[in-house]
C-alpha cells in the first residue's frame, strides 16, 4: 500500500508485519523513529504478540536480542553511531552464536567530535563482526531490505544488520510501498531455529574453543558469508515473485554499460550519483555507477564482472581509514586485484557534509581524464585544515584540532564581515 | 530428526564425563570405620552405636535385636550398668555424654512390653555344656551358647537365679520383675537351670556326666573381715549377708537406730542407703580414704546423701564399744594412701557393717588338676577364659576383672564364644579392632547443642522409706531423643555430607543402609568430603604415584 | 485419626539441619543434594579447581532450581571461572540448557530468553541468569540494574569469590579491604586492597525494590536451598548474592573451602539475610560466634596482616568492626529459629 510517510515509520512498520516477538529499544539519533515506531505499535495492539523491551543501553539491547534469538523468537533491534559501539562486544558474539538477530543502523557518523549527521563510520566499524551487511538506496528499498533480511538471516543463521542513512532516509518523507500482511507472510515463514534454548534438549551454547577449533569456527563464519553471496539473489528474486518488485540483490549496476568512468558507492548517495551519471551521459560521457547493497558478504565476482570494462573507478565513500583512506574503496580493489584499473577514493558526506551534484560531477569528470589523487576529500577546507597544520607545527601541544579549525572558521566569518 | 547443531560453539549435555579428572588427585579419600568410643568402652563388648542407629529412627525392635547380640540384659543393664560408655562418650566434650543407659532400660522395657524374642538360627550342636553359677557371667554364657546351638545346664547354689544382681544389688536400683523377666527370657530359649545345687565336683561333670565343657562363674561372696578390738559385743555384720537377708523372703534384717557402714565401695553406699530404708536414724559410712578415691561411683555417694547418709571421709576404725566408735582421722600422703594422724574422734552407734570386699570361694577348684589360683584368690584364665583346666572355663568376679555386672556379662559372651570356637577345634579371633574415633576426627559443627535427657527421680521421702526404684525410664520421646544425640563417632550414618559436599559430584549415593562409594574416575582428592564428614568416616591417604 | 508417632513429635535430627541429608526427617523436607535424583545441573568432569567453591554453589543452587521449575529451567552465565571450567570445547558439564554470550551481559541475555518464552507461550520455563562477583557487580553492573528496575523474570544468581578468579585473581568491587590480589598486592603501608572501598551488592538490588533479594553461602545448604526455592516461586527480578570461596584465590587448603565460608559467616563479614521489596525481612543467627581472626588467618591472601611477631592488630580490628557493624545491622545474634 503506497503511503506518504517517513522513512523511520515505513520500517518500522514493515518490521511489526513481520512479526517479530522480541524487540529491544534504546534511543540513538537518528534510528530512533524507528523504535519508538514499532514501540507505538505494540502498545496499541496492532503488533501482538510482541516482547517490546525499554533497555539500558544498547550493549543491553543487543544482548537481550542474543537472550531472545537464542530462546527462538524473531528479534529486531535499532541502533547508530555511538550505539554500535556500545554493543561492540555483542554485536561480534550475535553473529559468533549464530543468532538471526535483525538489527536496522541509522547510520550516523561516530564522535569525537560528537556528531549526529549521517555517514558510515559506524556500520564501517563492525564491517567484519560477522554480520551480513545490507545498505538500502532508498526508503523503499529499506522496508523491502527488512523483510528480505528476517528470511536471509533465519536461513542462514546469521544476523543482518539493515543500513539506512541517517536523516536522508530515516527522516525522509516519501511516497513509500508498505506491503501487506498477507503479502509478508507469503514471503516470511515462521522462524524455525537450528538451535534453541529448550529443557527437552539442553546443550550447551556458546562453548569456550580453544586454538584447536577456534580457526575452523572462524572459517565456517567466512563460510557463511558466501552462502549469503548465493542467498542474497535468491531471496531478491522471491521478493520480486511475491511484491513485484526489484529489491536486494548484492548490486545495482546503473548506466555500467559501456562506461570507461563508474562511481561506486553505498546507501542513499547514489540516488545523487544517479542524477549526475544521468546527466553527463545526456552529455555523451562514458559513465556509469554501480550501488552496492551488499557489503558483506561482499560481491567481489559481480563488480569485478560489472567492472571489467571501466578505465576509471571512482569510489565514494562516507568513512575514512584514518591513514589509509578509504575502506571501501580497499575492499574494491579486491575485487579489481587482477585489473589494471586505477581505484580512486573519494571521503565524502562525513558526518553530514552534503555531497552536491556539483561536487560529483566534478570528480567524475576529473576522474575521467585520470586527474583524480589516489585519495581525495570531496570539499575540503583546504584552507583551514592547512592553517591548523601549520599552526600546529608551532606548538608542541597544540590542543585539540576540532575546537581550533571552529574556531578559525568562526575568526574567518568574523573577519569577512568586516 | 535432529538439526545440524554449530560445530564446537554449541555441545551436548554432559560431555565432560569423558573427562576424566580423577587423574589430578594426590590423595584420595577412603571410607573407614572406626570404632566408636562407646563400643571400646563397653565391658560386654556392646555395639552401642549399631543399636542407637536404629533406635534413632524408632525401630525399637531392631535396635533391641542388636543389642541382644551381645548382651541379653538391657533391662538389668540399663539400670545397674556404670556405663563406662558414657564416660568416654565424645558428646561429653561437646555438651553432655549420650544416656545410653537410659536408652537401654527403654529398650529392655519395650521389649518386655512388646514381648520380642530373640532371633537366632544356630543348628544343634550336639554338644552339653554345664555353666556352673546363675549371676550374670553365667546367665550371659548361657544365652551366648544357646545362641549358638549348644544344649546348656545351669546349676545355682542359691534358691533362685541372678547371682548378685538379686542378692546384692538392692531392689530400689534394679526391681525384681525386670531381673526375673530377663532370666525368664534366657531359660525360655531352652535353658536348663537346677537351683539349690551347689557344685563341688567340677571333675564328675566331665567325666561322670559327660558334659563337653565347663563354665564356671561362681563370683565372690566371701566378705572379707578385719580385727577390730571390741570391748564389748556390738553387732557386727557383713554387707553381703545383710543384703542378701533382704532377699530371702522372710523378716529384713535387724540393724540397729544408729548404723555405722565401713568401707567406700559401692557395696557399702547400698547398704547404707538400705540400712536408711529399714529405717535406722542415722546411716553413716566410715572411710579411710577421701571421695576422690572412694572405689564407688561419685553419683552412688551423692545419691545416698540425698538421701540422709552420712558420710565421714578419711576415718579408721579403732576400737568399738556397745554405743562408741572410735575412730582415727586419716591424711593423705604424697602417693595417695591414707596415714593415721594420732587424731581420735568417737562416734555414737550401735551397729556395724562391714563392708571390705569379698573373695572367691575357690575351695571346690582346689581340687581340679590344672587350676591354678593366684594368691589373692581370684581364678587364672588364659586369652580364652580357659582356665588351667582343658575344657573348664572361667569368667565374673571370680577372675581377676572389674567387678561389675557388664564385665560378667561379657565374660559370660567371651567365654560361650571360646567355648564354642574349641568345642569345635577351632580358636575364636576377635574380629580385628578398628583405630578409634577420636573427638578430633569429628566435624562438630553439624552437630545440634542438645542437653541430655535428665532421668526423673522419685520423691525423697519415698525414697528414705521404701524400695521402690529412684530413678524413672526414659518415655519414648525422650528415649528417641536421646539416641538421636549419638554422634555417630566414625561410623557413616548417612548424612549425605560427602555426596552433597563433593564439587565434582564424586561421591555415588548407594541407597539407604548401603552408604556411598566414591567415583575414583572423578574425585580430584581436594579433600572436601573427609573435612566435613560430621563423624570421621572418611580418611585421605596419599595416592602412589 | 491415626495416632501422632514419637517419630513425628521429635523434632530433633541431630545433624538434619546442618549436614546435607538426614535420613530421619521426612522425605519432603530432605535436601535437593540428598536426593538420589538431584539434576546434578553440572555434571563431573568439569575442570574447575579442587575444592572450588563456585562449582559446589552453583550445583547447589541450580539443583535447587531445577527442582522448584520441575526441570524447566534455562540458565545464562557470564564469563568466568564457572563458564570456562564448564563448557571448554568439545566437552560441557551442563545438563541444563545452557548459554554464554558474554563477560558483562548475562542480567540482559536472560532478559532475553524470558521473554522469548513468554512469547513462545512457554512460560513454565524459569530462567536463571548467573556469574562471578566480577560480571555482577562490576562489569555486568549495568545490565543488572536494568534487569532489576524492568523487574524481568530472571533470579539472578551471583557467585562471589571476592574476586576476578578466572584471570588471575584481580581485585573486583567485591573483593573485602586489606585482601591480596593481583591487581592489590600486599605492598606498603596500606597493604592488600583499600578500606572503604567496594559495593555491597545485595543492598544495591533491594534498593531497586526487587520482589526478593538474599545473600546465601556454599556452607549453608539448607538455607541456600531454601532461599532459591522460594526465590523460583516469586514472579519478577530476584537476586541471590552466594559466598563461595575460591581456594586458588584466597590461599586456603582445598579442604577448607566450607569451612572457610562459614566462618565468614559465622564471624558476622558475611551476613545472611533475605529482603522483600526493599525490606529486610530475616536474617539468619550466628550459630557459634567466632571472631574475624578465625576467618582471616588461615587466607594466604590475608597472611600480610599475620607477619611472625608482627600481627596488623589495627587493621584485623577494622575488620572486626565491619563484622560487628553486620551483626548489629542485621540483628545477627538474636534467638535462632528452631531447625
Ligand atoms: C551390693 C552390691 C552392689 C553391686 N552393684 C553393682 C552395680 O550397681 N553395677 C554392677 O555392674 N555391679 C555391681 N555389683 C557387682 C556385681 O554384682 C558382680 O560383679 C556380678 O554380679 C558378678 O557376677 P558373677 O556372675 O561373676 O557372680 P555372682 O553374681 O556373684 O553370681 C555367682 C552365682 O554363683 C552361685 N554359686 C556360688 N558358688 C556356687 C557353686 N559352688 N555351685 C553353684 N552355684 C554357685 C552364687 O549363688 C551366685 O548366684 C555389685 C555388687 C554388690 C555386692
Ligand atoms: C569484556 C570483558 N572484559 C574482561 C574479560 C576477562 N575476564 C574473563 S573472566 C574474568 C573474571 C571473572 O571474574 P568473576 O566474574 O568474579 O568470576 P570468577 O572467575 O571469579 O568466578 C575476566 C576479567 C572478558 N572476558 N570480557
Ligand atoms: S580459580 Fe577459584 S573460582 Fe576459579 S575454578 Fe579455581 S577455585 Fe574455582
Ligand atoms: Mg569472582
Amino acid at each position: 500500500m503506497l503511503k506518504q510517510i517517513e522513512g523511520s515509520i515505513a520500517v518500522a512498520e514493515a518490521i511489526a508485519l513481520c512479526r517479530p516477538e522480541v524487540v529491544c529499544a534504546y534511543p540513538i539519533t537518528p534510528q530512533t523513529h524507528i523504535v519508538e515506531g514499532v514501540g507505538a505499535l505494540v502498545k496499541s495492539g496492532a503488533l501482538e504478540n510482541c516482547e517490546f523491551i525499554n533497555v539500558e543501553s544498547e550493549f543491553a539491547a543487543l544482548s537481550v536480542a542474543i537472550g531472545a534469538s537464542a530462546a527462538g523468537a524473531r528479534t529486531y533491534t535499532a541502533t547508530a553511531s555511538q550505539g554500535i559501539l556500545f554493543m561492540a562486544e555483542a554485536v561480534y558474539n550475535a553473529a559468533g552464536l549464530g543468532l538471526p538477530i535483525v538489527m536496522t543502523i541509522g547510520n550516523r557518523a561516530i564522535g569525537a567530535p560528537i556528531n549526529i549527521w549521517n555517514d558510515h563510520t559506524d556500520a564501517m566499524s563492525v564491517k567484519d563482526a560477522g554480520w551480513i551487511q545490507l545498505f538500502a538506496e532508498t526508503n523503499q528499498e529499506a522496508v523491502d531490505l527488512h523483510i528480505q533480511a528476517f528470511r536471509l538471516a533465519e536461513e542462514l543463521s546469521s544476523p543482518v544488520m539493515v543500513c539506512m542513512d541517517g536523516f536522508i532516509l530515516t527522516h525522509a518523507y516519501e511516497r513509500i510501498d508498505v506491503p501487506t500482511q498477507e503479502e509478508i507472510d507469503a514471503f516470511l515463514p515462521p522462524y524455525d531455529p537450528v538451535q534453541v534454548l529448550d529443557p527437552v534438549e539442553p546443550y550447551s551454547i556458546g562453548a569456550m574453543v580453544g586454538p584447536e577449533a577456534f580457526t575452523e569456527v572462524r572459517y565456517l563464519a567466512h563460510e557463511k558469508q558466501l552462502q549469503a553471496l548465493r542467498l542474497i539473489p535468491e531471496i531478491g528474486a522471491v521478493f520480486k515473485d511475491v511484491f513485484d518488485r526489484e529489491s536486494g540483490g548484492l548490486i545495482h549496476p546503473y548506466r555500467t554499460e559501456g562506461a570507461e568512468t563508474i562511481a561506486v558507492a553505498l546507501g542513499s548517495v547514489n540516488g545523487t550519483i544517479k542524477e549526475v551519471v544521468d546527466a553527463m551521459r545526456d552529455e555523451g560521457a562514458a559513465v556509469g555507477s554501480i550501488s552496492i547493497c551488499s557489503f558483506r558478504p561482499f560481491p567481489l565476482d559481480e563488480l569485478e564482472a560489472t567492472l571489467a570494462g571501466a578505465k576509471h573507478v571512482v569510489v565514494i565513500e562516507k568513512s575514512l581509514a584514518p591513514g589509509l583512506g578509504g575502506i571501501l574503496a580497499s575492499n574494491v580493489r579486491m575485487a579489481l586485484r587482477e585489473m589494471a584499473v586505477p581505484v580512486y577514493t573519494v571521503i565524502a558526506g562525513l558526518g553530514g557534509r552534503p555531497i552536491t551534484m556539483a561536487s560529483l560531477r566534478g570528480i567524475l569528470e576529473a576522474a575521467a581524464k585520470g586527474r583524480l589523487p589516489d585519495v581525495q576529500f570531496l570539499d575540503l577546507d583546504h584552507g583551514a585544515v592547512e592553517r591548523e597544520i601549520l599552526r600546529a607545527r608551532g606548538i608542541r601541544r597544540s590542543g585539540p584540532t576540532a575546537e581550533n579549525i571552529l574556531k578559525s572558521l568562526g575568526a574567518a566569518a568574523v573577519a569577512g564581515d568586516e | 530428526m535432529r538439526k545440524q547443531l554449530p560445530f564446537a560453539i554449541t555441545l551436548d549435555p554432559g560431555t565432560s564425563l569423558a573427562n576424566q579428572t580423577g587423574s589430578w588427585r594426590t590423595e584420595r579419600p577412603l571410607y573407614v570405620d572406626r570404632l566408636p568410643p562407646c563400643n571400646n568402652a563397653c565391658p560386654a563388648g556392646e555395639n552401642i552405636q549399631k543399636w542407637l542407629y536404629h533406635a534413632e529412627e524408632g525401630d525399637y525392635e531392631r535396635a533391641w535385636q542388636v543389642l541382644m547380640e551381645d548382651n541379653p540384659l538391657p533391662g538389668v543393664m540399663g539400670r545397674v550398668c556404670y556405663h563406662p560408655c558414657e564416660t568416654e562418650c565424645n558428646r561429653a566434650k561437646m555438651d553432655e555424654t549420650v544416656g545410653i543407659h537410659a536408652i537401654e532400660r527403654f529398650l529392655g522395657r519395650q521389649a518386655w512390653e512388646q514381648k520380642w524374642k530373640v532371633i537366632f538360627d544356630a543348628e544343634p550342636s550336639g554338644n552339653r555344656v554345664l555353666v556352673i553359677g546363675a549371676g550374670p557371667s553365667g546367665l550371659s554364657a548361657a544365652y551366648h551358647l544357646t545362641r549358638l546351638g549348644h544344649a546348656v545346664t545351669i546349676r545355682e547354689a542359691g534358691p533362685a537365679a541372678g547371682g548378685m544382681m538379686r542378692f546384692g544389688i538392692p531392689k530400689y536400683r534394679l526391681p525384681r520383675d525386670v531381673l526375673d523377666y530377663e532370666i525368664q527370657r534366657i531359660l525360655d530359649m531352652g535353658v536348663e537351670l537346677e537351683l539349690n545345687v551347689k557344685v563341688g565336683d567340677i571333675e564328675g561333670a566331665f567325666e561322670k556326666e559327660g558334659f563337653d565343657a565347663v563354665f564356671v562363674a561362681v563370683g565372690a561372696h566371701l566378705a572379707k573381715r578385719i580385727d577390730i578390738p571390741a570391748h564389748a559385743a556390738g553387732k557386727i555384720l557383713d554387707a553381703v549377708s545383710v543384703l542378701r537377708g533382704m532377699e530371702a523372703g522372710g523378716e529384713p534384717p535387724q540393724l540397729g537406730r544408729r548404723v555405722i557402714i565401713y568401707g567406700g565401695g559401692n557395696t557399702a553406699m547400698d547398704v547404707a542407703r538400705t540400712a536408711k530404708r529399714l529405717g535406722a536414724d542415722e546411716s553413716m559410712i566410715v572411710y579411710r580414704r577421701s571421695r576422690t578415691e572412694m572405689p564407688a561411683h561419685d553419683f552412688e555417694a551423692t545419691e545416698a546423701e540425698e538421701e540422709g547418709v552420712i558420710i565421714h571421709w578419711l576415718r579408721t576404725i579403732k576400737q568399738i564399744d556397745e554405743t562408741m566408735v572410735t575412730v582415727e582421722k586419716m591424711e593423705i600422703d604424697a602417693d595417695g594412701r591414707p596415714q593415721p594422724t594420732g587424731e581420735f574422734e568417737t562416734i555414737e552407734a550401735d551397729t556395724l557393717i562391714l563392708a571390705l570386699g569379698q573373695d572367691v570361694d575357690t575351695a571346690f577348684l582346689e581340687r581340679v588338676p590344672g587350676v591354678d589360683i593366684a594368691k589373692d584368690g581370684v581364678v587364672q584364665v588364659d586369652t580364652r577364659m580357659m582356665t588351667g583346666r582343658t575344657g573348664l572355663f572361667a569368667g565374673g568376679d571370680m577372675v581377676l576383672a572389674e567387678r561389675t555386672v557388664t564385665v560378667a556379662v561379657g565374660h559370660g559372651k567371651k567365654a560361650a564364644r571360646n567355648i564354642d570356637a574349641w568345642l569345635r577345634g577351632e580358636s575364636f579371633e576377635n574380629p580385628e579392632k578398628h583405630e578409634l574415633a577420636g573427638f578430633d576426627d569429628l566435624n562438630t559443627w553439624y552437630y545440634d547443642d542438645a542437653p541430655q535427657t535428665v532421668q526423673s527421680a522419685l520423691d525423697i521421702v519415698r525414697r528414705q522409706t521404701g524400695f521402690e526404684e529412684v530413678l524413672k525410664g526414659l518415655t519414648e520421646d525422650n528415649a528417641l531423643y536421646e539416641a538421636r544425640r549419638c554422634l555417630s563417632c566414625g561410623n557413616c550414618f548417612e548424612c549425605d555430607n560427602c555426596y552433597g559436599i563433593c564439587p565434582d559430584n564424586a561421591v555415588i549415593k548407594l541407597g539407604p543402609g548401603d552408604r556411598f562409594r566414591f567415583n575414583y574416575d572423578y574425585c580430584k582428592g581436594c579433600g572436601m568430603c573427609a573435612a566435613e564428614c560430621p563423624c570421621g568416616a572418611i580418611k585421605m591417604v596419599a595416592e602412589n604415584l | 485419626m491415626t495416632e501422632e508417632t514419637a517419630l513425628q513429635r521429635v523434632k530433633f535430627y541431630q545433624t538434619g539441619t546442618h549436614t546435607v541429608g538426614n535420613r530421619l526427617i521426612d522425605k519432603g523436607a530432605r535436601s535437593v543434594q540428598s536426593s538420589m535424583d538431584r539434576s546434578n545441573a553440572i555434571t563431573s568432569g568439569h575442570r574447575a579447581c579442587q575444592g572450588c567453591g563456585e562449582a559446589l554453589g552453583a550445583r547447589y543452587a541450580l539443583d535447587a532450581a531445577m527442582r522448584a521449575a520441575e526441570g524447566q529451567l534455562v540458565a545464562v552465565n557470564a564469563t568466568g571461572c564457572l563458564e570456562v571450567f564448564t563448557t571448554p570445547y568439545p566437552e560441557t558439564s551442563w545438563q541444563i540448557p545452557w548459554l554464554h554470550s558474554l563477560f558483562g551481559n548475562a542480567p540482559a541475555v536472560a532478559t532475553g530468553v524470558a521473554a522469548a518464552m513468554r512469547r513462545k507461550g512457554r512460560s513454565e520455563v524459569k530462567v536463571v541468569a548467573q556469574g562471578g562477583d566480577g560480571g555482577t557487580t562490576d562489569i555486568g553492573f549495568g545490565c543488572l540494574s536494568g534487569m532489576f528496575e524492568r523487574n524481568d523474570d530472571v533470579l539472578y544468581l551471583c557467585y562471589d569469590n571476592e574476586g576476578y578468579m578466572n584471570t588471575g585473581v584481580q581485585r573486583s568491587s567485591a573483593t573485602p579491604p586489606t585482601a591480596r590480589t593481583a591487581t592489590t598486592p600486599a605492598l606498603g603501608d596500606a597493604p592488600g586492597n583499600v578500606f572503604g572501598t567496594g559495593k555491597n551488592l545485595p543492598l544495591i538490588a533491594m534498593a531497586h525494590n526487587i520482589p526478593y533479594v538474599a545473600t546465601a553461602s556454599v556452607a549453608y545448604l539448607h538455607d541456600l536451598e531454601d532461599k532459591v526455592t522460594k526465590a523460583m516461586h516469586i514472579p519478577g527480578a530476584r537476586y541471590i548474592h552466594i559466598m563461595v570461596p575460591c581456594p586458588l584465590g584466597w590461599g586456603t587448603a582445598s579442604d577448607a573451602t566450607i569451612h572457610i565460608a562459614r566462618m565468614a559467616v559465622e564471624s558476622g563479614l558475611f551476613p545472611l539475610f533475605e529482603a522483600e521489596h526493599g525490606e529486610v525481612t530475616r536474617s539468619n543467627k550466628i550459630r557459634r560466634r567466632v571472631p574475624v581472626k578465625d576467618y582471616l588467618a588461615p587466607q594466604r591472601r590475608f597472611a600480610h596482616l599475620f607477619k611472625k611477631g608482627q600481627e596488623d592488630t589495627t587493621r584485623i580490628a577494622r575488620l572486626q568492626r565491619m563484622a560487628d557493624a553486620n551483626i548489629e545491622r542485621f540483628n545477627l545474634l538474636g534467638e535462632r529459629e528452631s531447625p
